[in-house]
Formats: C-alpha cells, sequence, structure tokens
C-alpha cells in the first residue's frame, strides 16, 4: 500500500505534464496548419 | 530548416491566398522564391488554409508580392481582411476535450482497482483522488454543454445538451455524496466518459465547418477587389474596393472584372454581365453608357467613371433581398433537437416515475434516489450525442475528397429532404466562359494551331485564353513568331515566316463571338465561341431525376438563350427572371409543399439560394452565392449534384440507424436500472459499447460520395 502513495501522484504528475505540454502547443499555433506540417517534412533543403 | 533574418519591428505584414498550392514542392518555392525578394524578410506558408503570410518591408505592397509569385508560377491574390484572425469552431472545445479526456483515463485507472475489490479506506482514498481529477475538470469541460443547455431552458425549449447536464451534474453531486458518506458507488469515470465522447463528437463537427470555411474563404480570395486608379496628376494607382469613391477614374484592362457601377469616360468595349444578371450575350458599351459592378471587360481597356460604390452598388441592392431570406434557415431544427424534444421529457418522466415506483414499493428514500439517479445516467444520451455528428463528419470528408465542400451537418440533412431541384443556366448548367468550338478547332491545320497557339499565348484577353489552353490541351506546341503586337480591342499581330499574321476580331460581327486567325495573302480562319454546356450535365439530370428530384431551370438569361439549353437538355425552363423574381418563385414552389434545392452562381442568384430548402453553387460562383449556398463543388463536373444528393441521404440512414441503435441500447440497459442493477461498472461497459457501435456504423459512410 505504501507504493501507491508514491505511484498515484507520479501517475497524476505525467499526466499533467501532458496536458500541459498539449496547452502549449495549443497555445503555440502547432495545430494552425496540420496539412502543412505533413508536406514540410518532404521540402528539400539545399542551400 | 534555415534560419531566417529576425524581423525587424518596422515590418509589415501582408496576407495572401494561393489558393493553387498542393504539394510540398509548392511550400518550398513560395518561401524561398519570396524570401529572395528584396525587402522580404520572411514567408511562412499556411498550407492547410491555403495562405501565404509575408513579413516585409513597409514601402512593398501586395500588388508587388502578388507580381513576385506570379513570377514564381503561383497564382495568388491579396485577401481583404488581411490581419483578421480566422474564427475557428473547434479550437475552443479543444482544451475541454484534453481536460475531460485527461480526467477520464486517470479516473477510470482508479475505479478499475475499485472494481477489482479495493476495500475499505483503500476504497475511500481512491474515491477521494478521483473526486478532486473529476469535479475541476467537469467544471471546466462541461462548460460547453452547460451553457447551451441553460440558453435553451431560458428560452423554455429544450435541446440535446439539456438531458446531458442534467445527468452529468446530478451523477458527480450523487459521487460527492457517496464519496464523503465512504459509500461503495462512484460515478465519477461515467461522468467524464460521458464528456470525453461528447466533446470528440463536437469536435469532430466544429472541425468540418472549419475546414469547408477556409475552402470557401480559398475560393472566396479570388474575386477583385479594388481598381487601378487614374489619380489627377496622371499616375495610376492600386485602390482597394473599400475606397472607391464615385468621382474616381478607374482603369480596367480586358479580362478584368469591375469593382464598382460606374459611367465609361475613355474608350468602348463588350461586356460580359453574367454574373449579375444571368445575361449570356455580351453588352457592347462605349462613352457616356453605364456599366455595373462584378461585371467582366471582355475587349479593350477603358476608363471608368465610378457612380457607385460599396454599399450603394446594384451588388448592396441585391443583399438586401438576400438578408430577408436567410430566415428559411434558421427556422430549420436539426435531427438531433429534434429528436430531444421527444428524448429529454421522455428520460426524465421515467426517472421520476423509478423513483416513485420505488418509494411506493417501501424502499427507502436514499434507494429510490439512487434508483433515479441510476437511470438518468444509463438514459444520458452518449450514443445519441455521436449519432448524428460523427456520421455528417464521416460524409463531408468524403464529399470533400470529391470536390464537394459541405457548410455544415444541418445543409446535409435539409439536402437529405429535397424533391425539387431549380437550376440557374449561365455558369451553373453551362461552364459560364466562352470556350472556342471544337470542331473549328480540329479543322485547323496543325501548322495553323501552332501559329494560333502562339498568337493566343500572348494576350491575356479571355478569348485568348480559352484559346491557347484548348490548343495547348490539345497537345500543340506554339510556333516561332517575330514582332509581336497586341492592339488592346482589335487583337495580336505579328510576322511568321515572313508573313504579317494576326489573331484578331472579327471585321464583321456575326452574331456570336469569335476570333479570326489571319496569314496575309490565305483566306481567314474563323474560330467561333460559345459557352458550353457543363460536362455530364444531361446524364446529371437524369441521376437527379431518378433520385426522385425533379429539375428544371431558372434563368436571368434572355427567352431565346434559356430555351436553346432546355431544349438541349430537355428541361422546362423560365427565363427573364430577376433576383426577386427567383425568390418569389422558390417561396411559391416551397409553398406547395415541395423541398427546394437551388443551384446557381451569379450575384443574381444570391436571394434565390438563400431562400432555398438547400442550396448548391459551383466552385466559379460570386462570391455572394459562395457564401449564400451551404455547399459548393469544384471541377466542371455537374454529377456533384446527384452525387451530393445520394451522399446526404445515405448520411441520414445512417444517422437514423445509429438513433435505432442507441435507443436500442436504452430499451436493453433502462430495465436493469430500473431493477437497480446497475453499478458504476455496468454503466461504464454500456456506455463505450454503444458509444463504440455508433460510430463504427458511421464510418461506414467513408465511400458515401462515391
Amino acid at each position: 500500500m505504501t507504493g501507491l502513495a508514491i505511484l498515484i501522484p507520479i501517475a497524476l504528475l505525467l499526466g499533467l505534464a501532458g496536458l500541459a505540454a498539449f496547452f502549449w502547443a495549443m497555445r503555440d499555433g502547432q495545430f494552425d496548419d496540420p496539412d502543412g506540417a505533413a508536406a514540410r517534412i518532404l521540402i528539400e533543403d539545399e542551400e | 530548416m534555415s534560419a531566417l533574418p529576425r524581423p525587424q519591428p518596422a515590418l509589415s505584414v501582408t496576407v495572401l491566398a494561393v489558393p493553387g498550392i498542393h504539394c510540398a514542392g509548392c511550400i518550398g518555392k513560395i518561401e524561398r522564391g519570396l524570401a529572395a525578394e528584396p525587402g522580404v524578410a520572411e514567408a511562412r506558408v499556411n498550407f492547410t488554409a491555403r495562405m501565404v503570410t509575408v513579413a516585409h518591408a513597409p514601402e512593398i505592397d501586395a500588388r508587388a508580392l502578388v507580381a513576385a509569385l506570379a513570377r514564381l508560377g503561383v497564382e495568388a491574390q491579396p485577401r481583404r481582411d488581411e490581419a483578421a484572425r480566422r474564427y475557428s469552431a473547434a479550437r475552443p472545445l479543444l482544451g475541454p476535450l484534453a481536460v475531460a479526456g485527461f480526467a477520464a483515463m486517470n479516473v477510470m485507472l482508479l475505479s478499475v482497482s475499485v472494481w477489482s475489490g479495493a476495500e475499505g479506506s483503500t476504497r475511500d482514498l481512491f474515491h477521494w483522488i478521483s473526486a478532486l481529477i473529476a469535479v475541476p475538470a467537469i467544471l471546466y469541460a462541461g462548460r460547453p454543454f452547460f451553457h447551451s443547455a441553460w440558453s435553451a431552458l431560458r428560452h423554455g425549449r429544450t435541446n440535446m445538451d439539456v438531458p446531458i447536464s442534467i445527468g452529468v451534474t446530478v451523477a458527480t453531486g450523487l459521487s460527492l455524496y457517496e464519496t464523503i458518506r465512504g459509500g461503495e458507488h462512484a460515478w465519477f469515470d461515467g461522468a467524464l466518459m460521458l464528456l470525453a465522447f461528447l466533446l470528440a463528437g463536437r469536435v469532430l463537427d466544429a472541425l468540418m465547418r472549419d475546414r469547408a470555411r477556409s475552402g470557401v474563404d480559398a475560393l472566396l480570395a479570388q474575386a477583385a477587389s479594388g481598381a487601378m486608379v487614374l489619380r489627377e496628376d496622371g499616375a495610376l494607382a492600386w485602390c482597394d474596393a473599400a475606397a472607391l469613391w464615385p468621382g474616381m477614374v478607374m482603369r480596367v484592362a480586358a479580362g478584368e472584372r469591375l469593382a464598382a457601377d460606374g459611367e465609361i469616360v475613355v474608350g468602348a468595349s463588350r461586356f460580359d454581365q453574367s454574373l449579375l444578371t444571368g445575361e449570356s450575350a455580351p453588352v457592347a458599351a462605349g462613352p457616356g453608357a453605364a456599366v455595373l459592378a462584378g461585371t467582366l471587360n471582355l475587349d479593350a481597356p477603358v476608363d471608368v467613371r465610378v457612380s457607385h460604390a460599396g454599399r450603394d452598388t446594384t451588388l448592396a441592392e441585391i443583399a438586401r433581398l438576400m438578408e430577408a431570406s436567410t430566415q428559411n434557415r434558421s427556422r430549420y431544427v436539426r435531427i438531433a433537437d429534434r429528436a430531444a424534444r421527444y428524448y429529454a421529457p421522455a428520460v426524465h418522466t421515467l426517472a421520476a416515475l423509478a423513483v416513485a415506483g420505488w418509494l411506493l414499493a417501501g424502499a427507502g428514500l436514499y434507494q429510490a434516489l439512487v434508483i433515479g439517479v441510476a437511470v438518468l445516467i444509463i438514459t444520458c444520451p452518449c450514443a445519441l450525442g455521436l449519432a448524428v455528428p460523427v456520421a455528417q463528419v464521416v460524409a463531408s470528408g468524403s464529399l470533400m475528397r470529391a470536390g464537394i465542400m459541405v457548410k455544415d451537418g444541418s445543409a446535409l440533412e435539409r439536402l437529405a429532404a429535397v424533391d425539387r431541384a431549380l437550376l440557374d443556366k449561365t455558369g451553373t448548367l453551362t461552364l459560364g466562359r466562352p470556350l472556342p468550338d471544337a470542331e473549328a478547332l480540329g479543322a485547323l491545320p496543325p501548322e495553323k494551331a501552332a501559329l494560333a497557339l502562339a498568337l493566343a499565348s500572348h494576350s491575356r484577353h479571355p478569348l485568348s485564353r480559352a484559346l491557347a489552353d484548348a490548343l495547348a490541351a490539345a497537345g500543340h506546341r506554339p510556333a516561332r513568331i517575330e514582332d509581336v503586337a497586341e492592339r488592346p480591342g482589335f487583337g495580336i499581330f505579328a510576322t511568321w515566316n515572313g508573313a504579317q499574321v494576326a489573331l484578331r476580331r472579327p471585321e464583321s460581327p456575326s452574331g456570336g463571338m469569335a476570333a479570326a486567325l489571319e496569314v496575309a495573302g490565305r483566306p481567314t480562319r474563323l474560330i467561333p465561341f460559345a459557352d458550353r454546356l457543363r460536362p455530364d450535365a444531361a446524364e446529371a439530370l437524369t441521376a437527379l431525376r431518378r433520385l426522385g428530384v425533379e429539375s428544371s431551370i431558372l434563368s436571368g438569361d434572355n427567352p431565346a438563350a434559356v430555351a436553346a439549353v432546355a431544349h438541349q437538355i430537355g428541361l422546362t425552363a423560365q427565363a427573364a427572371a430577376d433576383p426577386a423574381a427567383k425568390q418569389a418563385l422558390i417561396e411559391r414552389v416551397r409553398g406547395s409543399g415541395r423541398k427546394v434545392l437551388m443551384v446557381g452562381d451569379g450575384l443574381n442568384d444570391g436571394p434565390a439560394l438563400a431562400a432555398a430548402d438547400a442550396s448548391i453553387a459551383p466552385g466559379g460562383a460570386s462570391e455572394v452565392s459562395a457564401q449564400a449556398a451551404d455547399f459548393v463543388f469544384v471541377g466542371d463536373s455537374l454529377l456533384a449534384l446527384p452525387r451530393a444528393v445520394r451522399a446526404a441521404r445515405a448520411t441520414m440512414r445512417v444517422v437514423r440507424q445509429n438513433f435505432a441503435l442507441a435507443i436500442g441500447y436504452n430499451v436493453l440497459a433502462v430495465p436493469l436500472a430500473l431493477a437497480g442493477m446497475v453499478t458504476p461498472l455496468v454503466a461504464a461497459a454500456a456506455m463505450s459499447a454503444s458509444s463504440l457501435i455508433v460510430v463504427a456504423n458511421s464510418l461506414r459512410l467513408a465511400r458515401a460520395a462515391r
């Protein structure tokens, strides 16, 4: 049972970190151009 | 990605629409090409919205950027609402969805250990942790539902959000009470899962509308939004349509659309008014003649003194007519809300009866209330909330791949009910642009065709461009010509193998439009031009008839031109109808109990498109029409019409099946709840199973538009 006291906070913290990362990505405009992001990987950088 | 120079504070930002981009190569070409232009600091393409945002020195204007893009081979138009950030329906829902998903997963994890037998203080601890996660998450993620339910109740109506809000609130309240009491069952996981599923449905619905809107935006950006204005000092300057004032003189090149009503000061030309009136024959106008905004200058550059601009133009008159007719649309009640009208009172009565029944049977107040709550939770319309949006999203995704953009879900519902179609002629049944006669082109010897292509490619005149496109598509290569000169209003003149050649306006006007190909010392060849029926027009109308939709023509063109087309495709027709008459006819047909589909492209069709039960516009439609229509199809083929109707009907079939599935689930689960046998585990399992079945059934629509 003592394991729970450590594991539950860790699980919640990791989950919250994921949630925070999602909110950051949304504010940062990462979802503004989903199709473009998929296409950009194909652009060659000659310079 | 290479490091871009940092934008300096004095830079200005311009947003251009680039509707033609389609691959990663285009992105690289535009961004690198623009960044290499002097004065441009940075260019960033948004591929989803088909836009490029350019940071540049303030002395460069949008026209220069468009010219730079044209040198790169990319067609671009300046956007009118440059800085305005586009409204997104999906964005405000993404946060709640993420929170509900996160909380549901964590609470579910805790619930699993409770279900597998956690006892005593461990169970209490898990319930308390669940409550700490769930209550704030429900307050945040449930807001969209609480909001909509509250505003419906305040107006004395009910919608799907009312039973959802009541179910979620009651489940949360009871769970909190149980947690404080140290009870056995908490329903936090069910309430959160419900919110997560429903929000997923809403987000899909909103994404569909966003995608369609950006598609329509890209089309709209192609409309003319200004004019070259001749200033008093003789200089020419680009002027935005909104900044045009009566008295200004604008120079309109051949092939350009007028941005304002006015009177010709210098020059004479012919004007294509089909967008405004539906009239297909070009109208000749000389000095002193009045010309209208939205018409296309066909022949020669003219100077036009602006008489009305902005809100005073003929266009604005049409806009006023449209405002009056959008009420039909707003009165339409979506199928999910119609279902909620019966569903919400039914489940609330059922829950109340359950409480009363158990009290009468001698149960305690607490036990009776718990059973009532179980009924509310189990009947919470999880599958019903997904039934409509998922089906519509899948179907509209399929339609979009087929080149038909759906403005919103209710459009699919309205289109499915249609049994009468009214079609505009110019630009809808026909292509709305002059095309060279195929027989005349076929009769040209290859060297003449190569010569005609070479001459035509030197002009931006609409006839030249149509001719060049047709010849290039037929596989001809331009011949070598020298000393090319274009004389506006007359034609293109050059020398070819030492002989004088010309592609010019015929000397003797012979009714329709035509171009003459002259080679000195040889007989002149005449290439007639005419507006053609769209490919597959007859086939599309037959398919509509087979779907039980009766079609006829409703046109503003003169009776003779309409009769010719009507005869060709075997439809009845009404000609010479002005915008108000079109609107009145639609009201009359609707009054006789028919559901009307209007298909049109011109400004004159705008009010009719807004008044009809459902409306479709072709991709080349005027701004007003593309905005008023529920569907916009790209491409030339009219087969988009039966395809859209078929897909809409298939969608409604699946929606009804989904309702049946959701109700079937309730029929199975409600007796369990009434008997007091539903635990949180049973509720969670039943809810996910029914939602998955509804989603799976909707996915069958992925090929609806084929």
